[in-house]
């Protein structure tokens, strides 16, 4: 039984391949478009999930798309109605594409299937829709390994669900109760993501990293005026300060009188005050998710909960939830987007809808790592770069280890590709750059001149996960960079009066602990637990550097610029890796320093991507 | 013809059958509008549209 998932027309558009419930592969469209959020169908990812799977188009029994279109042209519909005559404009402007496109998916699908495919299969009886959140609960809990379990789902919103709470048990899942449009964490957030000047969809990570910049002063405000929150985490935004259901932004002047002004304008100066909103809205968020979970424990009395939807890679928010010990075990979906919106379109249909078995390995996911991208051969890479006429070195895997342990620790930043590409957000150590975390210079060094974004925008520990405890507040299982947690106190340096008078942005120039370069300003830091069950690979590079330096974590951001997607292939890292101020770069076995790079040259890289 | 009887049945299992006159009046203006502007722009605030 092979199931197609798919998820497009909105953004991270993405497709995944699962056969006989085991997913086999999964693929974001951007990374082979090289379009950040590209909302095409997502024919590129199809095709090479087909190939990695090595199965053929007609083979597919099934191809399911991650939401009903239809429930959502309801929505839109009745949401215009309600609030008629007001909204006119922003009806005038959204109509035309649902008639001519949106509203006709099945047709759209079909017909971009045939352009692909040929007009032999017939693809009208095998394409199926699934409900959004649906798709996303399916994700978290058919991919977790819990045979039991609650479910959370949050995001902006689907058809009409912003929020679900649901039950999972063995191959069915049970919607409990929802939360419907225009009640919505996910909005909420992405209202201040606009208001602080950040791009809706792509700026609420920043709006995150902001927050611990500032204080929550405005939580109040926020809690009296926008939003009306219940003891079982139940809320209701007020519609009088959002412009989002009838207008062409988010919020509008009355929540500017609220907030001291108008929103900041996109790329002008961070100022304290909204570093100040960052702290309060996360403030806010986290008291409503921990409310939520708190009522879904007293609900269900289950051992175990899942999470998925974009609030769910609020990994602060999640960090806290470990912290309360609410539930004993927490799983979080890794592609909580709607990317994963695909996976769980899949996995629903698979067996909910065709009553499959579901075999559930104790303390073990389905998800692979998260690696089902794909991989290239040596032969594949060696033709790339003997192409582009770069000079390489091809060697052995340990003599990779060695070279690049030894490099960490003279301080240089590597471009690391190895393996099959991860599937969601994060750079899990297949696609990445990493470097030295003790380095007190390494944030502000990757920040402004390989990464090319803002200054004040933390980096994440890749930590082996034996080790964990020794240097954070923490002792689970975190493979998917999805938990925050505090640096332990005996690793941290201790500041000085002068430094403790220090606000916003010049809290960097602190030195806080023993890994600087990980530690956010309030001396946190997002964890990645690295097992040598899922990459072995990256698993003994860092025990190597952990030999060398008694550090047993390396720093490990995205091999990727601003704006532009994480990269796929060989021809994509060494263009970023000419693009940058990176020193070297390793494709599985071959080895490259960027001053023997004589006859390489990409200037202006950093023009090539539109800021997110 | 299949995405008519495919609405009506959505109608009919939402109970949303007041919806219908909306949907007419719309495609009759939609298709002026499609028609007046020639190519479709998604609007640029936040995908829920």
């Amino acid at each position: 039984m092979i199931i197609l998932g798919i998820s497009a027309y909105y953004h991270d558009s993405a497709c995944c391949l699962i056969k006989n419930g085991e997913i086999i592969s999964a693929i974001q469209e951007e990374r082979l478009t090289r379009k950040k959020h590209d909302a095409s169908f997502p024919i590129k990812s199809i095709n090479l999930c087909l190939k990695e799977a090595k199965i053929s188009h007609s083979e597919i029994d099934y191809v399911v798309f991650y939401d009903k279109p239809f429930l959502k042209f309801e929505r839109l519909l009745e949401t215009y109605f309600a609030f008629a005559p007001k909204g006119f404009k922003s009806f005038l402007s959204s109509m035309p594409i649902w008639l001519k496109e949106k509203l006709f998916q099945k047709k759209l699908i079909i017909k971009e299937l045939k352009n692909a495919f040929g007009k032999k299969t017939v693809w009208n009886n095998k394409l199926l829709f699934t409900e959004h959140h649906l798709s996303h609960a399916a994700s978290a809990f058919f991919s977790s390994p819990y045979d039991k379990a609650a479910i959370l789902t949050m995001d902006g919103v689907g058809e009409w669900t912003t929020t679900s709470v649901a039950i999972g048990h063995n191959n069915k899942i049970n919607i409990l109760k929802e939360i419907n449009f225009p009640h919505s964490l996910g909005l909420l957030y992405s209202a201040f993501t606009f208001f602080t000047g950040f791009k809706i969809n792509s700026g609420e990570y920043k709006l995150m990293g902001l927050a611990p910049y500032g204080k929550p002063i405005y939580a109040q405000i926020i809690k009296d005026k926008l939003v009306n929150i219940k003891e079982d985490g139940s809320f209701k935004l007020n519609m009088n300060y959002f412009d989002y259901c009838t207008g062409t932004t988010m919020t509008n002047n009355k929540f500017n009188k609220l907030f001291d002004g108008p929103p900041r304008r996109p790329e002008s100066k961070l100022t304290i005050r909204e570093m100040n909103i960052a702290a309060s809205i996360q403030y806010v968020i986290e008291e409503i998710i921990i409310k939520i979970v708190k009522s879904i424990k007293k609900e269900t009395q289950l051992d175990s909960l899942c999470l998925a939807g974009g609030v769910a890679l609020n990994c602060v928010a999640n960090g806290k939830l470990i912290k309360e010990k609410i539930f004993k075990n927490i799983w979080i979906q890794p592609a909580s987007g709607d990317a994963g919106g695909s996976l769980g379109a899949a996995l629903a249909t698979y067996y909910i809808m065709l009553n499959n078995r579901r075999v559930v390995t104790k303390n073990e996911d389905n998800m692979k790592g998260s690696y089902l991208g794909p991989s290239f051969k040596n032969n594949q890479i060696e033709k790339t770069l003997s192409n582009y006429k770069a000079k390489f070195l091809k060697l052995n895997k340990s003599e990779i280890i060695d070279n690049v342990a030894k490099d960490l620790v003279k301080g240089k930043a590597i471009g690391w590709m190895q393996g099959k590409m991860e599937f969601g957000p994060r750079a899990l150590g297949a696609r990445s750059i990493i470097a030295d975390p003790r380095s007190p210079k390494m944030q502000k060094l990757l920040n402004l001149k390989v990464k090319f974004r803002e200054s004040f925008r933390p980096f994440a520990p890749s930590i082996l996960r034996e080790n964990l405890k020794e240097w954070f507040e923490i002792d689970q299982d975190s493979p998917y960079m999805l938990l925050v947690a505090n640096v332990i106190n005996e690793k941290i340096i201790k500041t000085n009066d002068e430094d403790k008078k220090l606000i916003g942005i010049d809290k960097l120039n602190i030195t806080r602990s023993e890994i600087p370069s990980v530690t956010h300003v309030d001396y946190s830091a997002r964890i990645q637990t690295v097992h040598r069950e899922t990459n072995p690979m990256y698993y003994d590079l860092i025990s190597k550097f952990n030999n060398l330096t008694g550090c047993p974590m390396v720093i490990n951001t995205s091999f990727n610029i601003r704006g532009e997607p994480i990269v796929c292939t060989p021809e994509d890292a060494l263009k970023c890796f000419m693009g940058t101020d990176l020193d070297i770069l390793v494709i599985e076995n071959f080895y490259l320093k960027k001053n023997e790079q004589k006859n390489l040259s990409f200037t202006n890289y950093k023009e090539l991507y539109e800021l997110d | 013809m299949g995405f008519i009887i495919e609405l009506i049945r959505f109608l009919k299992k939402r109970k949303k059958f007041w919806l219908l006159p909306i949907i007419l009046i719309l495609a009759l203006f939609g298709s002026l509008l499609i028609l007046a502007q020639g190519s479709v722009v998604a609007p640029f605030i936040y995908t829920i549209f």
